[in-house]
């Protein structure tokens, strides 16, 4: 697919030989990955429409869909009244009729107001229609703990929506992966509940974003939608992560060398659907696994990940799987959340906890 | 004060299915231009339908006027000093934080938002227990029932239908109590607004709804919310009047709001009214207004300053002196200056306090919970101070929660 508005830097990094010294390693952060992501994808298919609370000239409180106005026009990238149940309902009939909506909830806990447009309708439309009408939707949320916000900014919302049979939902924990994961759950035909965890939004990585473009456009990109990923091998235990956690879970194996550990550590990427193939594979190997999540234990994505590892990994287990995650309480205030995320010292607990012989 | 908000339930409860609109349906509309009974240049306006507070009500509300720009200095200074974490400001909006608490007696309620943290303070709430939300140890500071002030919403328009409880409460239960219920323009825009419009009207309670219309909710202008004529014209949809006012002039705003309480407080039922104000800094600080409005548009407004014209027209009454302002400012800076102390005390934040009112009776997994934590704490203090002792670094990781 063709570029044209990006031609210059398509022309810069198709010549890297050319320059004498080896270049500077371009960097770009999470947001600005998901920024060129929804610009890359506007640029190639018409159909795809960014909506919502001030994503338009104001690119979006977190700048995820800043300059999308100014190079698309208000048409394609527009501010809706203030209205989450609006918002989401709209985006069903825009999908209806021919449109890639993708829509941003402000923050996690701001969505609520569209549980119902989303639980019974955006879930449910194609079932019902016995794939008669598809909703290639994907619903972006900022979402998750760990930057000192004030209530209702930094709720865990992700088993709602993986409870809600129809939905697929992906939580990306690399600045590749945002890229790579956004373009491809636009490209998807199903609604996507895409989980943006805010605390990585500044994080960085050695990525070249016009790379990834056309390492997208060229179909080069493996699958990454129900494919989870070894974020780190190891072959003493198992840390199984998604979204936020992931960092953490990879400190926490880090720290877990030096005490002579390994432990391999998986990133979901993907939670619904679940990959249980690269999960169980790497547990039938190092035969104990912590779950590493975020949201409160009880009734969550967590306990899903521990029953079903159990289910199918139980002769190669050699103790209990067990869970890191936030306490069954409200999301605390900025002064108390460190009291209530996983860490590395309670997830290196838990692993001490794995009944080692030793 | 006489129900200056006219027309009202008889005429609409009746034959609302007919084709022709009924019979007095056009005094549920508001008045062409806000409500305005002192002007900018500090001049009295004459309105038939709104007399002037008496002056001693408005040199009082003066006063609550000046510490609430205060209060709104102060929590500036403390968020860019890193004391707390967040501030929605409502300098410029003064005025109407002012009247919204000044028109209640103690036996009514407030709804507020996030924005209303001075008229909070203004209803009575000690200003330390009002900023705990926003210094970060705690999600609300204050007894709701003590000055019958809800917590501040956030979920917007969500607190307008609960305001819209309590009054049907207050009503079974034969209490004279109103309620009057807080919210921005784009908050007009949820569903939740609706919804609690429409309650209150059919169920005939007494809640003042108070849109405080400062053009904008975060970036966005109030034109991408409503093509309605305004948003009080939204009150006729529901059988409820709907007044305009402007926002920046104290006098107007008690007098109109004065109005629409005692109209409730006599049975007349609920209404709907717009204050036209302009929220004079950002969102909050967080928030970066260069992106979505110069600094033109806001220049427009500073002449329009509600401390600005009240106190114009106060000294030319001689109602207020040199020495007069002395004591209002002695006050507002006495509010500052307790704010400043309060917050630049560390508060001890206890985690035990974290799983203590999730339930009324802990749940078994939530004493777990409790007693997983308090005993990693432990560990983790044992641990420090075993470092400190023996100045060795072998110390098990233990129990080390990583720490902000
Ligand atoms: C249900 C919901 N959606 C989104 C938000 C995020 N948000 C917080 S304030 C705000 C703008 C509100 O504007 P307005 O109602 O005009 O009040 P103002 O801030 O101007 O006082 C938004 C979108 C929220 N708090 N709640
Ligand atoms: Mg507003």
């Amino acid at each position: 697919m063709t570029q044209t508005t990006e031609a210059p830097a398509a022309r810069l990094t198709h010549q890297p030989e050319a320059v004498a010294a080896p270049p500077a390693r371009a960097t770009a952060t999470f947001a600005k990955a998901l920024n060129a992501a929804l610009a890359d994808t506007m640029a190639a298919d018409p159909g795809v429409l960014m909506f919502g609370e001030d994503v338009g000239r104001l690119g979006g409180v977190f700048r995820i869909t800043d300059g999308l106005t100014a190079r698309f026009g208000e048409e394609r990238c527009f501010d809706t009244p203030l209205a989450e149940a609006g918002i989401m309902g709209m985006a069903v009939g825009m999908a209806m009729n021919g449109m890639k909506p993708v829509v941003e909830m402000q923050f996690d806990a701001f969505a609520y107001p569209a549980f119902e447009q989303i639980v019974s309708h955006v879930a449910k439309m194609p079932n019902r229609t016995k794939g008669a009408v598809r909703l290639p939707i994907v619903i972006r949320i900022p979402y998750a703990g760990g930057i000192g916000g004030v209530e209702h900014h930094c709720d865990s919302s992700e088993a709602y929506y993986a409870h809600t049979p129809g939905l697929t939902v992906l939580a990306p924990a690399t600045v590749r992966d945002a890229y790579f994961m956004l373009r491809e759950a636009i490209a998807f035909p199903d609604p996507v509940v895409f989980l943006e965890p805010k605390k990585l939004y500044w994080s960085k990585e050695e990525v070249d974003l016009a790379e990834l473009r056309r390492t997208f456009e060229d179909g080069q990109a493996p699958r990454r939608i129900g494919r989870a990923v070894v974020a780190r091998p190891g072959t003493d235990a198992t840390l199984i992560s998604y979204g936020p956690s992931v960092p953490t879970a990879l400190a926490a194996a880090a720290a877990a060398e030096e005490e002579g550990r390994s432990i391999e550590v998986i990133d979901l990427r993907s939670i619904v659907p679940f990959d249980d193939e690269t999960v169980c594979a790497s547990v039938r190997r190092t035969g104990r696994a912590v779950v590493v999540a975020e949201a409160p234990g009880f009734a969550s994505v967590a306990s899903e990940i521990v029953a079903r590892v159990q289910e199918r990994c139980f002769h190669s287990l050699a103790a209990p799987v067990l869970r890191v995650t936030g306490f069954d309480i409200p999301y605390p205030s900025p002064k108390l959340e460190h009291f209530y995320l996983p860490s590395v010292g309670r997830i290196l607990d838990a692993v001490d906890n794995l009944q080692w012989e030793d | 004060m006489s129900t200056a908000i006219n027309g009202g339930r008889g005429s609409m409860m009746g034959g609302a299915s007919g084709g022709t609109p009924p019979a007095g349906a056009g005094a549920l509309l508001p008045s062409a231009e806000p409500v305005q009974l002192v002007g900018p240049d500090g001049q009295h306006v004459h309105d038939d339908r709104y007399p002037l507070p008496d002056g001693e009500q408005l040199l009082r509300a003066y006063g609550c006027l000046v510490a609430g720009r205060r209060i709104n200095d102060q929590a500036n200074a403390l968020v860019r000093q890193g004391r707390m974490a967040v501030y929605p400001s409502s300098h410029g909006q003064e005025a109407c934080q002012v009247a919204a608490a000044l028109v209640l007696g103690d036996e009514d309620w407030l709804f507020p938002t996030y924005r209303d943290t001075v008229a909070v303070i203004t209803k009575g709430v000690d200003p330390l227990q009002v900023l705990t939300l926003l210094r970060g140890d705690w999600h609300g500071g204050y007894d709701p029932h003590e000055h019958r002030v809800a917590t501040q919403a956030t979920p917007l328009a969500t607190q307008l239908l609960h305001a819209v409880g309590v009054a049907h409460a207050a009503k079974l239960r034969g209490e004279s109590t109103v309620v009057l219920a807080m919210c921005g323009d784009g908050a007009t825009s949820e569903g939740d607004f609706h919804e609690a419009l429409n309650f209150a009207a059919v169920f005939h309670v007494p809640v003042v709804f108070f849109i405080q219309n400062n053009e904008f909710a975060i970036s966005v202008p109030l034109k991408n919310q409503t093509v309605a004529p305004s948003l009080a014209h939204k009150a006729i949809g529901y059988g409820m009047p709907g007044e305009r006012v402007d926002g920046n002039d104290l006098a107007a705003l008690l007098a109109v709001l004065g109005a629409a309480v005692n109209r409730a407080r006599d049975g007349g039922g609920p209404s709907l009214i717009e204050a036209h104000t302009y929220r004079m800094q950002a969102h909050t600080n967080a928030d970066d207004a260069t992106r979505y409005r110069s600094a033109d548009d806001v220049e427009r407004w500073v002449p329009r300053d509600p401390i600005l014209r009240m106190r114009t027209y106060l000294r030319a009454l001689t109602l207020l002196g040199d020495v007069g302002e002395r004591a209002f400012a002695d006050e507002a800076d006495a509010i500052a200056t307790a704010i400043r102390k309060g917050l630049n005390t560390e508060v001890e934040v206890n985690p035990a306090e974290l799983f203590e009112y999730v339930y009324t009776e802990k749940t078994t997994q939530l004493r777990e919970q409790a007693q997983q934590l308090r005993e990693e704490l432990a560990r983790d203090a044992a641990a420090d101070a075993a470092s400190v002792d023996s100045a060795s670094d072998d110390v098990e990781h233990q129990g080390k929660g990583d720490q902000r």
